[in-house]
């Protein structure tokens, strides 16, 4: 698994805008744990990582974070229900052998889950397997097909038509790219499948009396951002009519 | 190394038996009552004002209380001077660090060797059956004759490992924080076989007399030596004994007899032989047992995770060692597994190690690392 690079910090501060303090977070894949040290500081969550590299887990060890070495494609079954208030997947879904089975797991185990993804309908990848007919190999995905990690690629519409399959509610979702600020987007908007490099979701289950997200979720929280960066805008909330 | 011995001397020592009260006392498992009840300890640090650094730390199935200081019966170093000391892990300076003998034992606490009041002789084979919980049960009356109403820390390996998984289920609301290295939550029938096995051995020794060779001026040290020989493979991996000896012989050539030929024989044979002087074989015979009936979710209905269901404030750390084969991470997992389903705040980490199960003895960086960043949260949380 690819160390988390200061490339990832968009996928931070998201996060960190989202989880409200004091809760009860889970990191699925938390590698060194900067995410969830992150959290304990500055939210004063309570958090517990899950990680398979020895490396990862001495890291959060010497963190003084709670961490258990594990897998997340078997090991989250053992978790009980409603244990977390966010179980959080920071791009490594598509590196799941069992996506589908992970993110309902997620959902089972936490009342809200925040999840990005890497698109792989974004414009670049598309371009690049047309122009060249190899695996696109960009910024985000820089790895060759025979050594990279990421088994289980989707497009934004792949993940949004999962999550209705899985009975999930997108509370919120924004785009994410190197350096930029958060940008909220309707994950179902056409343009979006070219345009998003990565989303960031937070999910809840709909037939769950989960309560609604807060109208603020990428915008009111002030949080460390870059200089000249602002908060992103809110996000359009989907509308459908409960099943 | 002077600065290292200075260091060491600021640390304030203590120990001594401790005696319980009369009336009180240890109810054991077996419905049984040992009484007075004796309990052979040391301390290392000293208890601060609010009570609150107090660690105890659990031994092995051949441990004792001599964690941190030299072992009058052997000469040499405690058995986990690497991990308490100044500056290391777990720090007198730091923590009140308080290790006892288990009951049953050879070292102090009341055991088979002890003598029998009422007979004035050792009880050998008359002494009642132990557990690991009556282990607990006897370090909690203990610790508690000391001032400590909760502990910051419980920890142990193998043998002291389940008897930390013990205190979780018995006394969770006196834990803060609790670490269970290279252990099981149950004797497996791999465990057992190898527990009986080195008991036939002590009792097919003539010199054991059913026990009571203490009484004839013998001792069984034959069956004993061969106990350990057996005990002492399964707690080195394969890797680390082909590494250690492979096939090297002990002088040129074969001597075409059944002498140590092999260096590896030379070596199992000193382990056996050194063991003897240090160990008491009834002693061997009542922990082995005691091991062999653990088995925490059968305390439970069944149910690991229900032992831990009042333990969900107490901060866990479970650590394995890959290339154990005694104690497998499997066995860890499974109580890491039990631990999340009970809701309780725990940390796994498997550390990687071609040393075996005794490999919490001995040189592993990361083992000290995972140690230190668990001990100084914890502490951190404590306010230490």
């Amino acid at each position: 698994m690819a160390p988390r690079t200061p490339d990832a910090r968009e996928d931070f501060r998201e996060i960190l805008r989202l989880v409200r303090p004091g809760a009860r977070v889970l990191d699925v894949g938390c590698e060194d744990g900067a995410l969830l040290d992150l959290l304990t500081k500055q939210k004063r969550i309570d958090g517990q990582g899950l990680e398979i590299s020895p490396a990862g887990v001495a890291a959060c060890l010497a963190k003084g974070l709670a961490v258990v070495q594990g897998d997340g494609d078997r090991d989250l079954d053992h978790f009980p229900s409603r244990a977390f208030d966010y179980a959080i997947l920071s791009k490594t879904l598509q590196q799941m052998r069992e996506p589908r089975h992970v993110l309902s797991e997620l959902l089972r185990i936490a009342e809200q889950a925040i999840v990005s993804v890497p698109n792989f309908g974004h414009w670049r990848m598309r371009l690049s397997l047309m122009a060249r007919g190899r695996m696109p190999e960009t910024r985000s995905l820089p790895d060759p097909w025979w050594s990279t990690a990421n088994i289980h690629f989707c497009t934004l519409r792949d993940f949004t038509d999962l999550c209705r399959e899985l009975d999930l509610r997108v509370d919120a979702c924004a785009a994410l790219a190197e350096g930029k600020p958060a940008r909220a987007i309707n994950p179902d908007g056409m343009f979006e499948n070219w345009r998003a490099e990565t989303a960031i979701f937070l999910l809840s289950r709909r037939s769950d009396d989960v309560a609604p997200a807060p109208q603020d979720l990428f915008g009111a929280v002030q949080l460390p951002t870059p200089e000249g960066a602002t908060p992103a805008p809110r996000p359009r909330r989907r509308k459908r009519a409960k099943a | 190394m002077d600065g290292q011995a200075d260091a060491k001397a600021e640390v304030e020592i203590g120990g001594g038996v401790w005696k319980s009260p009369a009336g009180k006392p240890l109810r054991l498992d077996s419905g049984a009552r040992l009484e007075p009840l004796e309990v052979a300890y040391k301390t290392y640090g000293r208890l601060n004002e609010s009570r609150t650094n107090a660690v105890l730390v659990c031994h092995a199935l051949t441990g004792d209380q001599h964690a941190a200081s030299v072992n009058p019966a052997t000469g040499r170093p405690g058995w986990w001077d690497r991990v308490i000391g100044p500056g290391k892990p777990l720090d007198p300076t730091r923590h009140f660090i308080i290790a006892t003998n288990v009951i049953g034992g050879c070292m102090g606490s009341t055991g088979p060797s002890t003598v029998n009041p009422k007979t004035a002789e050792p009880f050998a084979l008359t002494f009642p059956m132990i557990t690991i919980a009556d282990m607990v049960r006897a370090q909690a009356m203990f610790v508690s004759s000391l001032g400590v109403d909760t502990l910051f820390a419980v920890v142990g390996g193998s043998m002291g490992g389940m008897q930390v998984l013990q205190w979780a289920a018995d006394y969770p609301e006196r834990l803060f924080s609790a670490v269970c290295i290279a252990a099981a939550p149950r004797h497996s029938a791999q465990n057992i076989a190898f527990h009986e096995v080195g008991r036939q051995a002590i009792m097919a020794d003539p010199d054991w007399r059913g026990g009571a060779y203490e009484a004839a001026g013998v001792r069984p040290e034959k069956g004993l030596a061969v106990a350990r020989m057996a005990a002492h493979i399964t707690y080195l991996s394969e890797t680390a004994l082909q590494r250690k000896f492979g096939r090297e012989l002990q002088r040129d050539g074969l001597s075409w007899g059944f002498d140590a030929d092999f260096q590896v024989e030379s070596y199992l044979r000193h382990q056996g032989t050194s063991f003897v002087d240090r160990f008491d074989a009834n002693s061997y015979l009542y922990i082995t047992r005691a091991l062999d009936y653990f088995d925490l979710a059968a305390q439970h209905g069944g149910v690991l995770a229900n032992a831990f269901m009042k333990a969900r404030g107490v901060r866990f750390c479970v650590l394995s060692f890959s290339s154990d084969w005694l104690y497998p991470t499997a066995e860890s997992r499974d109580i890491v597994r039990a631990l999340n389903a009970a809701g309780c705040r725990a940390s796994f980490a498997e550390i990687e190690s071609d040393k075996g199960h005794d490999a919490f003895f001995l040189d592993e960086p990361h083992f000290d690392q995972a140690l230190r960043g668990f001990f100084a949260s914890a502490a951190h949380a404590r306010g230490l």
